[in-house]
């Protein structure tokens, strides 16, 4: 064995020797590194939106809609109870115990006019309640009452992408809108509340009352939803069942009817969400490790390239008088500094490929020291098994067939 | 001590196996080296010389013979000692003068000293430089090999061969890439350096470079065909003054 001091002193001369060499090696790790990390730190990053954009969606959301979940048997026609009224949605709010609000959802949607400019958008006919359910909160003005709401006022509230569109330079507090052609008066404008799990934009949206929506725009038809919220989460099961018991008795049926409706509940939206992304996650975490290989057999290939000139250095340093452990011990310090530094760089860089996704584009990655630690261990496993491997192989050579090696 | 022997062969012999033709590079070489001796080995190409050398300079191993080196019996030693013996008692000077690239003269001569485990060597940076200093290129210690003449360049092997004070210089035909010139350059630091005392075995086709030495062995066929003293020996360094001369004119 050699002293340290020197076979760090030859490592380092030999790498800055063949700078070329080095550099190429390196790059092999630094992007199977930095590809690693970057495409599994995005893949947690949406994970993370999508998780948010559900829990902005309300907490012990109760959503209920008409008609069966499974259309067993002779469908209903228009006209029977398969739609809800603002009498189902008293019912409830009177007689359930473990619903803290409740609201009608009346949707409709159509051209805007306002601030000179137009805009195609959902409108949302609602009672105050809502704002509670689903968590809006105002970023301007002020919300409509249970007033509003009775005396069918014509008054709305603006979603963040509709006023930047319609009021970019104006205040749209107290400005009038035309909802297909109806005046509206402009009372709040809502806070942002970004893209949602599915990934559409949740600021696009007008709300409204929902008996000037019901009657004004749709002409008095029928609700479209029912909103709630449940008191706890723990008792959100709870709540669904005695929202059942009485939309059933509301919608008259007999026991042994099956139910007109369908009521979902936050923790079901959220698992299918949540499976979309893990499905996602997993999809860009093969896409990462199909790089990570990508960028072994990089590593591998210029490793394996520079054999030919590597084994004439071996058999020129076994003829001098190196023995076989000599040169292993050389080459794996090579490899483990080569490996060691495109490891760090790998990190680096993905952490400043990562800092521009977030800023510049609507990817949100999220690093996660794990994977920081596993594509280094596998890249650097890369790295050295296959500068090492074929050095092993040409130190244990006669000098002379090392040197006449082609 | 003049008639101790450096080196000292008996029945050599060397197959190298190819596929299913047995090659016998060897049959049989019974060779004794004293020292202070300066050797010329002839023979055809394909004779076995280099083979020879490569056995002697413990760079390959016989397939079967007896080799003592400096009354050592090298054949019965293992791996890392023949690397020892390698770094300690041999310096090969190759015919592709086999320098590090992008290395410079100086870090390629002590680059034997490296592995100079023993530490035989005291102050290695300074052996070095007097080892470049001894075949005349004290003023090109940090040129790479690419910029140095093809003559340069194998006095700088010569000094890497010589830096760990070796028992025995051995070059395989170094002077083959050279022209005459700077053969007779070459040759010329090997009777300098004989004449201080060190053996040396050198292989060459040359009968001219061959007359420079004190003693010839013929080559044929992998045995010993004729072994001779030379009768006039001739003189590097006068006939290179003679040759600058005849330049100059
Ligand atoms: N590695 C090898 N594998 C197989 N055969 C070999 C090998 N090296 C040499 N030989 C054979 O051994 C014989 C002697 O070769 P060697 O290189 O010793 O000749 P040489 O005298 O040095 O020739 P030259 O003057 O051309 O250099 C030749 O027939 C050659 O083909
Ligand atoms: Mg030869």
């Amino acid at each position: 064995m050699l002293q340290l001091k020197n076979v760090l002193k030859t490592a380092f001369k030999s790498i800055f020797k063949n700078r070329m060499r080095s550099l190429l090696t390196s790059l092999g790790i630094i992007i199977g590194v930095s590809a690693v990390i970057v495409m599994v730190s995005i893949g947690e990053g949406s994970q993370k939106q999508i998780e948010e954009g559900i829990q902005s969606l309300g907490t012990n959301l109760i959503v209920v809609f008409p008609g069966a979940s499974r259309s067993g048997g002779v469908s209903r026609g228009a006209g029977s109870f398969n739609r809800f009224t603002f009498e189902d949605v008293e019912k409830i709010d009177r007689e359930a115990a473990l619903i803290s609000a409740v609201s009608p959802v009346v949707r409709t949607g159509g051209q805007i006019i306002g601030g000179g400019k137009n805009w195609f958008t959902t409108v949302f006919g609602v009672s105050p309640a809502y704002f509670e359910i689903r968590n809006w909160e105002l970023q301007d003005g002020e919300f409509f009452s249970e007033r509003d709401l009775r005396a069918k006022k014509k008054v709305a509230l603006l979603g963040k992408t509709i006023t930047d569109e319609l009021f970019a330079e104006q205040d749209p507090i107290g400005e009038k809108i035309r909802i297909r052609s109806v005046p509206f008066t402009v009372i709040g404008v809502l806070k942002s509340k970004g893209q949602s799990g599915m990934g559409n934009d949740q600021d696009d949206v007008i709300l409204a009352p929902a008996t000037t929506v019901f009657y004004r725009l749709k002409g008095g038809r029928h609700v479209d939803m029912i909103n709630a919220s449940a008191l706890s989460v723990e008792r959100i099961d709870a709540a669904q069942e005695e929202m059942r018991a009485i939309l059933r008795e509301a919608h008259r049926l007999s026991p042994g009817d099956d139910d007109d409706f369908t009521i979902s509940n936050q923790a079901e939206i959220s698992d299918a969400a949540s499976e979309t992304s893990r499905i996602m996650t997993l999809l860009l975490g093969s896409i990462a490790g199909v790089s990570l290989v990508v960028g072994g057999i990089g590593i591998m290939n210029i490793m394996l390239v520079s054999v030919t000139e590597r084994t004439r250095e071996i058999g020129i340093r076994l003829s001098v008088g190196a023995r076989s452990i000599d040169v292993l011990i050389q080459f794996l310090t090579e490899a483990v500094i080569l490996s060691l530094s495109g490891g760090v760089l790998g990190i680096l860089l993905s952490f400043i490929i990562s800092i521009i996704l977030n800023r510049f584009t609507e990817l949100v990655a999220v690093v996660n020291p794990q994977i920081i630690i596993v594509s280094t261990l596998f890249s650097a496993a890369v790295g050295i098994f296959f500068g090492f491997y074929p050095a092993r192989k040409a130190s244990l050579l006669n000098p002379i067939d090392a040197l006449r090696y082609e | 001590m003049e008639n101790k022997s450096v080196i000292d062969v008996r029945q050599l012999i060397k197959v190298y196996q190819v596929g299913d033709v047995a090659v016998h590079a060897l049959r049989g070489i019974n060779l004794t080296v004293s020292a202070g001796e300066f050797l010329a080995i002839m023979g055809a190409s394909g004779s076995g010389k280099s083979t020879l050398m490569n056995l002697l300079g413990c760079l390959d191993q016989p397939t079967s013979g007896e080799y003592f080196l400096d009354g050592v019996a090298v054949d019965a030693l293992s791996k890392n000692e023949y690397a020892d013996i390698r770094n300690q008692k041999i310096g090969f000077v190759f015919q592709g003068f086999n320098l590090l690239p992008r290395t410079t003269a100086l870090e390629n001569v002590e680059l034997p000293l490296m592995y100079d485990r023993l530490h035989r060597i005291k102050n290695p940076r300074q052996s070095a430089i007097e080892s470049l200093e001894r075949v005349g290129l004290g003023d090109r210690m940090d040129h790479i090999p690419n910029q140095l003449s093809g003559g340069q360049q194998q006095r700088v092997a010569i000094a890497r061969a010589l830096v760990n004070e070796p028992a025995i210089l051995l070059a395989d035909e170094p002077t083959g890439n050279l022209d005459s010139r700077t053969s007779l350059e070459v040759i010329s630091v090997f009777q300098e350096l004989n004449s201080q005392g060190i053996t040396i075995i050198l292989v060459t086709h040359e009968h001219d470079l061959a007359n420079y030495a004190r003693r010839i062995v013929e080559l044929r066929d992998g045995i010993v065909l004729k072994d001779k003293l030379v009768p006039t020996r001739k003189n590097a360094r006068k006939d290179l003054e003679v040759y600058k001369q005849e330049e100059n004119q």
